[in-house]
Parts: C-alpha cells; sequence; structure tokens
C-alpha cells in the first residue's frame, strides 16, 4: 500500500489539516503512508483526540476522596464501601445512530459495555439520554418516528440479550435534532476493588492477544465520520456504521471477566473507535511501551483486506489484551470454554513504537506516545454563544384549565411507557426503582448491601439560551433527581454533544457549558471521573442546540424505595423551594413556553 | 434440596435463578454448564431465561441440541423436576418436552411488565398456592406468545396441564396460556419470571410459591 501517493486530496480526505500533516512529518521525520496516514487520521480526529475541547475540558474538577481512577481510562472508577467500587461513563453514538438507527444505537450499547468489563467491572445498568426531532412535523415526521423506532429496538435488542438492564433515561424532541439524533448511553458496573483492571501494556516480550468476533471491512473511518458535519453524501456512509453482535459480547464479558481472575492478564483494552489502531497505541502509550504486531495474524472475515483496512476496521465485540508471558495457556483456556478466538497477535516491545506488519514486511512504525497523546490541541476561537432574542415573551393570559391537559399530552412529558416496557429493565434482580417509578432509578448491590441511584438529565433548551446556567441546571437537576430517592450524589459523567467547533459562536456554547458545569460540580462535590465529547452535530450547516447530558450517581443504603405517586388521599402536599421567581423570563426554555406560548 | 441451574453461554437469568433458590429460598444450588453430561446430584433443575446460544434463529432452536439437553431429557424421563422460564420454556418447547410453540408477541415488540398469573391447576410446581388465586411476576420477552393448533390446546386443556393463564394477555398467547405442564406433571414451562419475584425489596415475593411447592414435590418424592 506504500505505493499509494500522499497528495494533498488524500490528506484532505482523511480531514487532517496542512499543519497537522506537517506534524506527522514532523514526528517520523519523513512522509508517512498511507497505512500511517489512516492511522494518524482516526487518532487525531475529533472523536478520539479531543483536540477541541481538551485545553477546556480541564477546568472540570475530576478529584475526590471516592475517586479511584478519573478521565484518561475507559470510565471512571468509585469506591462505595465495603471493598466494591463502581465503573460508569457516558458514550455517544448520535451519527451512527442517524445513518442507521437500529444498528447505530445497538453498537452504542454494546461499545460502552465493553468499556465498562473492559475495567473488570460486570454491567449491572444502562440508561438512556435520547433527542429526536418533532415526530408531528409534516416534512421530517415520517422520518423521525423511523428514527426514533429503530433507537428504541436497537438499545432493546443489544441490551436485553447481553443481560444489562436499562434502568432509566430521558427523551425529549425538539426541531434543531431533525437531521441530528442524540443517542447517549450510560454504563454502569461493579467489582471488588483489588479486581479493578487498567489498559496498559507492560512488560517487554508479553505476548499481544486478539480475542472475539473477526475483523472485517464495517466502520472503516467511523471515528472520522463522527468527526465531521452531515451532509447529502452521509447515506452513503452506511457501510461506515458497525453492526452488533450481543451474544458475542456476552461471550467476551463472562469470558474477560473469567479471564482476568486468573491473574495471567496484564492489561486490557476494547477495541471501539478507531478499533486495532486505537487499542495498540492507547495500552502502549499508557504503559510507555512499544506493541508489534503481525497483521497477517489478525482474525479476518473478509479475504484480501488491506492494512489500512484492517488497522482502521470498527468491527465490534474485539478486545485486546497483554498477557504474561509463560501464561498465555490459562488464557486461552478461559476463551475456549466461551468458544471464543484468541490470537496471539503480537508482542510488547521495549522501543515505545507501534510497529505494525503485514506478510513480515513493517508497513506502519508510529511513536505510540505522539500518536496517542500529542494529537494537536486546538484552543479555537470564541466569541458569544449564539441565542434566540431574549426578550420578555409575551405572555397570553393562563388558561389553566386547558394548558394542563395539554402540558401533560407533551411528547416531552408525557409517560414513555411505550419505550420502557421495550428494555428488560429488571435483570440481574437488582433494580429496586426502575422507569417512572422514582426520579432516579436505585440498583442494589447485592455484595455489599448498599445501593446505587443514578439519575440522567439535560436541558438543550436552558443551554441554547444561557449555556453556563443551563449546564449549571442540568447538575443540580440530576442532584434533585438523587435527592428526591434518599441518595447523595457522589460523581458524575458527561456527555457532551454540541455542534462545529470551527464556529466561534458554537465553540462558545462549548466553552459556556465546561466552566458552567465545573462550578455546579464543585458546588455539589460531584467530579466528572469520565465521559464524551460529541462535536460537529450539525447537518446541512443546522446545528443543535448546545446539549450537554450529565449522569450523576449517588450512594445510599438499601430499602424499599420512597416513589413517585400520591399514596392516598387525606395527605398534605407541600411544595418544597416556593414558586420560583416571579420574573417573566424564568418561563425561557420551560415546557410552559414551549406548549403554550410556541416560544423558547 | 438442592437446584441445578443450567447455564448456556447466553443466559443471563442464570445468576438470578441461583440467588432466588440459594439466597430468597434458603437451598442449596449450583450451576450445570451446557456441555455438561450429567446433571450431579440435584433434586430439580432450572432452564433459566436468557438467549441461549444468542437465538439469532428460533428461540432455543440451538439449544436443544446441546450435550447437557440429554441429561435433562433423561432426567425428565426419569420423573425429576424441571422447570424451563422464558428461554427455558422456549427451550424445552423446542426439545419436544413440551407442546407448542412461542412465537413473536402479537404486539412485535419486547414486553417487560409486572403481569397477573391465575392458578390453573395443583402440580409440583403450583401446589403452594391455591387453584384461582393470582400471582404477580414480571415477564421479559420478545417471543412469549404461546401458540399451538387447536388439538394440542384441547389436549391440553383436557389433561388439566395448564399451569397459569394471564389476567390481562400481554402478548397475545392463545388462551391466555403463561405456563404449562408435562403429560407426566414433572416439567413445567413458563414466560413469567418466578426467580425475579422472590424478594419484597423487588416487588413481589409471590414466586417463591413455584420454588416452594417444587421442594414440597421434591420432599414427597
Amino acid at each position: 500500500m506504500s505505493t499509494v501517493a500522499i497528495t494533498p486530496e488524500l490528506i484532505a480526505q482523511h480531514q487532517l489539516t496542512t499543519e497537522e500533516y506537517g506534524k506527522i512529518v514532523e514526528i517520523l521525520g519523513r512522509e508517512p503512508n498511507y497505512t500511517e496516514l489512516g492511522i494518524f487520521s482516526v487518532m487525531w480526529s475529533e472523536h478520539c483526540s479531543y483536540k477541541s475541547s481538551r485545553v477546556h475540558l480541564k477546568k472540570l474538577p475530576t478529584r475526590g476522596k471516592l475517586v479511584v481512577q478519573g478521565p484518561g481510562e475507559n470510565a471512571g472508577i468509585i469506591d462505595i464501601g465495603g471493598g466494591y467500587v463502581i465503573a460508569f461513563k457516558i458514550e455517544s453514538h448520535n451519527h451512527p445512530s442517524f445513518i442507521e438507527p437500529f444498528q447505530g444505537a445497538a453498537t452504542g450499547v454494546g461499545g460502552i459495555l465493553r468499556d465498562i468489563f473492559t475495567m473488570g467491572a460486570r454491567p449491572i445498568a444502562v440508561m438512556d439520554s435520547l433527542r429526536f426531532g418533532r415526530l408531528d412535523d409534516a416534512e421530517t415526521g415520517a422520518r423521525n418516528r423511523r428514527i426514533l423506532a429503530g433507537v428504541v429496538a436497537g438499545i432493546a435488542h443489544y441490551g436485553n440479550c447481553f443481560g444489562v438492564p436499562t434502568v432509566g433515561g430521558e427523551c425529549i424532541f425538539e426541531s434543531c435534532y431533525d437531521g441530528n439524533p442524540l443517542v447517549n448511553v450510560f454504563a454502569l458496573g461493579v467489582c471488588r476493588k483489588e479486581d479493578v483492571f487498567y489498559a496498559k501494556a507492560s512488560g517487554a516480550g508479553n505476548p499481544v492477544i486478539y480475542v472475539g468476533a473477526r475483523t472485517g471491512r464495517d466502520g472503516i473511518h467511523g471515528a472520522s465520520m463522527a468527526s465531521a458535519e452531515f451532509t447529502e453524501e452521509s447515506k452513503q456512509k452506511r457501510p461506515n456504521v458497525q453492526v452488533g453482535d450481543p451474544f458475542m459480547e456476552k461471550l467476551l464479558l463472562e469470558a474477560c471477566i473469567e479471564a482476568m481472575h486468573t491473574g495471567a492478564i496484564v492489561g486490557i483494552q476494547d477495541m471501539g473507535a478507531a478499533g486495532l489502531t486505537c487499542s495498540t497505541c492507547e495500552m502502549g502509550s499508557r504503559g510507555g511501551v512499544g506493541i508489534e504486531i503481525e497483521l497477517d495474524r489478525v482474525p479476518q472475515r473478509a479475504t484480501g483486506m488491506t492494512a489500512y483496512e484492517i488497522m482502521l476496521s470498527e468491527s465490534q465485540e474485539r478486545m485486546l489484551l497483554v498477557a504474561q508471558k509463560g501464561r498465555e495457556e490459562e488464557v486461552y483456556a478461559v476463551f475456549r470454554k466461551w468458544g471464543l478466538e484468541a490470537a496471539e497477535i503480537g508482542v510488547v516491545t521495549g522501543d515505545g513504537k507501534l510497529r505494525v506488519k503485514q506478510h513480515g514486511e513493517t508497513v506502519a512504525e508510529i511513536p505510540n506516545r505522539e500518536l496517542a497523546d500529542e494529537a494537536p490541541i486546538y484552543n479555537r476561537p470564541y466569541t458569544r454563544p449564539m441565542r434566540g432574542a431574549i426578550e420578555t415573551p409575551e405572555m397570553p393570559p393562563v388558561d389553566i384549565q386547558a394548558a394542563l391537559p395539554a402540558l401533560l399530552g407533551a411528547a416531552d412529558i408525557c409517560s414513555k411507557r411505550w419505550i420502557w416496557e421495550q428494555y428488560d429493565y429488571q435483570v440481574r434482580t437488582n433494580t429496586l426503582a426502575g422507569p417512572e417509578r422514582t426520579d432516579a432509578a436505585i440498583l442494589r448491590i447485592k455484595e455489599t448491601g448498599a445501593s446505587v441511584a443514578m439519575a440522567l438529565d439535560g436541558n438543550e433548551r436552558y443551554c441554547y439560551l444561557d449555556p453556563r446556567e443551563g449546564a449549571k441546571l442540568a447538575v443540580a437537576e440530576c442532584c434533585r433527581n438523587l435527592a428526591t430517592v434518599g441518595a447523595v450524589p457522589v460523581a458524575a459523567t458527561n456527555c457532551l454533544n454540541f455542534g462545529n467547533p470551527e464556529r466561534p459562536e458554537i465553540m462558545a456554547q462549548l466553552v459556556e457549558a465546561i466552566e458552567g458545569m465545573s462550578d455546579a460540580c464543585r458546588f455539589f462535590d460531584t467530579p466528572i471521573t469520565g465521559g464524551n465529547v460529541s462535536l460537529y452535530n450539525e447537518t446541512l450547516g443546522e446545528g443543535i442546540y448546545p446539549t450537554p447530558v450529565l449522569g450523576i450517581v449517588g450512594l445510599m443504603k438499601t430499602a424499599a424505595p420512597v416513589t413517585i405517586p400520591f399514596k392516598n388521599a387525606g395527605r398534605s402536599v407541600v411544595l418544597l423551594g416556593g414558586a420560583g421567581g416571579s420574573n417573566d423570563l424564568d418561563f425561557g426554555g420551560t415546557e410552559y413556553a414551549k406548549t403554550i406560548v410556541k416560544q423558547l | 434440596m438442592k437446584f441445578g441451574v443450567i447455564v448456556f453461554p447466553g443466559s443471563n437469568c442464570d445468576h438470578d435463578a441461583f440467588h432466588a433458590a440459594s439466597q430468597n429460598f434458603g437451598q442449596r444450588a449450583e450451576y450445570i454448564w451446557h456441555d455438561s453430561g450429567s446433571l450431579g446430584d440435584v433434586d430439580a433443575v432450572i432452564l433459566p431465561g436468557g438467549f441461549a446460544y444468542g437465538d439469532y434463529l428460533r428461540c432455543g432452536a440451538i439449544a436443544k441440541f446441546s450435550k447437557v439437553m440429554g441429561a435433562v431429557r433423561q432426567f425428565a424421563r426419569e420423573g425429576g423436576l424441571v422447570l424451563g422460564v422464558c428461554n427455558g420454556f422456549q427451550i424445552l418447547v423446542e426439545a419436544g418436552l413440551l407442546p407448542g410453540a412461542l412465537i413473536r408477541n402479537r404486539g412485535l415488540k419486547f414486553i417487560c411488565r409486572e403481569v397477573g398469573l391465575r392458578v390453573e391447576t395443583q402440580s409440583p410446581f403450583t401446589s403452594a398456592a391455591r387453584i384461582g388465586q393470582v400471582l404477580r411476576m414480571p415477564i421479559a420477552h420478545g417471543e412469549g406468545c404461546y401458540f399451538g393448533d387447536r388439538r394440542t390446546l384441547d389436549e391440553l386443556e383436557a389433561e388439566d396441564r395448564v399451569a397459569f393463564r394471564y389476567v390481562d394477555n400481554p402478548n397475545g398467547s392463545l388462551r391466555d396460556i403463561a405456563g404449562i405442564l408435562s403429560k407426566e406433571r414433572n416439567v413445567m414451562g413458563m414466560m413469567p419470571h418466578p426467580e425475579r419475584a422472590c424478594d419484597p425489596l423487588m416487588g413481589s415475593s409471590d414466586g417463591l410459591v413455584v420454588f416452594q411447592s417444587m421442594l414440597e414435590a421434591a420432599v414427597r418424592a
């Protein structure tokens, strides 16, 4: 493949700028070949490198007395006492879910589940934060309904088969999502504190083992796709969306956890975005070692795959691990028991480089640290957030009799039972409170006798009107939801869904939201232990409202939950916190403003 | 009493059945791997819910060929108690240990919901309840619509082999059937999950009725 000429057009197709290409040449001390160009392009994509957001993400509080692992690993980890920890994170799968709703959403669930069990934790809960376009819109309604149905079915398909309960979430409809739905998936797992695993390679000479599904041509350039705006041509990108196999994932879960318990595994990482490329160079970089692999040994599902294709494939349900030399057989025995294909594809080296061979010839050689951690970082210019004119809205006379049923029937407010009934929210018999019984889901931890509560919230209309205050409100809403079930909020994860960061007014939304979130997370003492940034959520130049979504977990004693319904007649009804301000502006961003006044 | 919980690679209610039998019900339990040719010294076998081998074909269509099913057949022939829950029911039907079929829910969607179940007969799985008693247990399935030709259904009813009926049929099952017995009444399949209803914290402990009935039957045997 080194015969492919590296032209400015080819560089542009890989979404690399001239300056970025210059940096690649500087790192390598030569021009990259085609395979190397592909490898850099996915690792330096917005999705993998956080190049537009990293400067600002540093402002988030990430430490706390219960934090065992903050951002930078596959998931954050919190100590819940009794010798146990929880691992949790949220991920977006927005772009794939628009192109192919069922598989896009299903593989979104699959990706975050692997992030959790890669850490040694067994997933015990999933929640979803969903945003779709208007269901009743004359022009886009039919498509929006098809996307909604596909996404819900995809989540159900994957989670139900895998055997993790989907216990809560949110689902909101807004015109700004007509061409760009959001699918954010939160997952949480539990394990003993000493059983936590890290995605770090070490020990020159240790074997690098590939396990799980075979590598195919699916999902090539998924990470880059997720880092670009949508255009009319995006439909042609359907082959970029991967196909999920939840049964394979279940086998991987059981086999990986069993293999971890042999003590023969040094480090392990799932192959998610940017597949084999990401898992090899990140594990090498974290451990300060090199990794050499031979692609001929990678189990392949298609014939004649090039080095470029194998390295960039995002085929699902694959894991990469480093085992202790001499103890490989213990690991293989576990994978054989679960009927999984495992192959030794390479070795840990001492030279800090990712060396990729095919047919014995070196096809790529790149220093791991520069590839994984030295992507260009941009402090992109930002102005002030773009927002609608906030004039005092004309408040028409209130007809409460008519407004109340209209509000209760609004798509955002009404019961989402028809969605969550498609999810098995009880499997593993830990769900003390599932969807709509309480404001936060409650899962008992059988091993410790304590319980974990979790809430997932965002409000894009508040954030559009004021990203800073809107992000604070999302944190506060999560904490309120946890408080209503009696849980003390302890840690958070975030999913930042925004438009094109190269537009200064969008960048301003991102900066303000992160700063607002930082303030609120400090106030509530809920450090951010990890998360995800999804930018370029635009279709044909129309950006979504800024949509930061917060997932916050709280700790509590195990007890029968206090549920939402009024229990019997004659009880007092008390409003805590008063009726709010009297300023008309306080109605901005409310459901009342949207449904009744037809304003923001 | 000792319950054996069969573990297919895609079983995902195996831990729950084990927990219900051992922690909630206080009896012994052990896992039996799908390629095992023997059930050991268990007094009863549970085929748990899940997606045995992925179930990308008909649910249970591959599981019926697994090695452990040979041992389960033998165990059932000798009068041992076999309980199939959800995917376990689908497997028992595919394996021919119970009649009929389980097809896609009438609404074509997966349903997770607590339902009312009316106890229809006395059996080794229901004797701890009164006939006509309504138990509350969750269902969680996409292919739980019980189906059979008229002769099969008539025969089931004539032989008093319908164990449970839905009070409010959620999935289109013919004649509201939620659980059935084998001719010899020692094999039962049911779509609802008794193991999820064994702890008041989970919302219901009506599922213990099934475990209690099995214990009483095992003691009698």
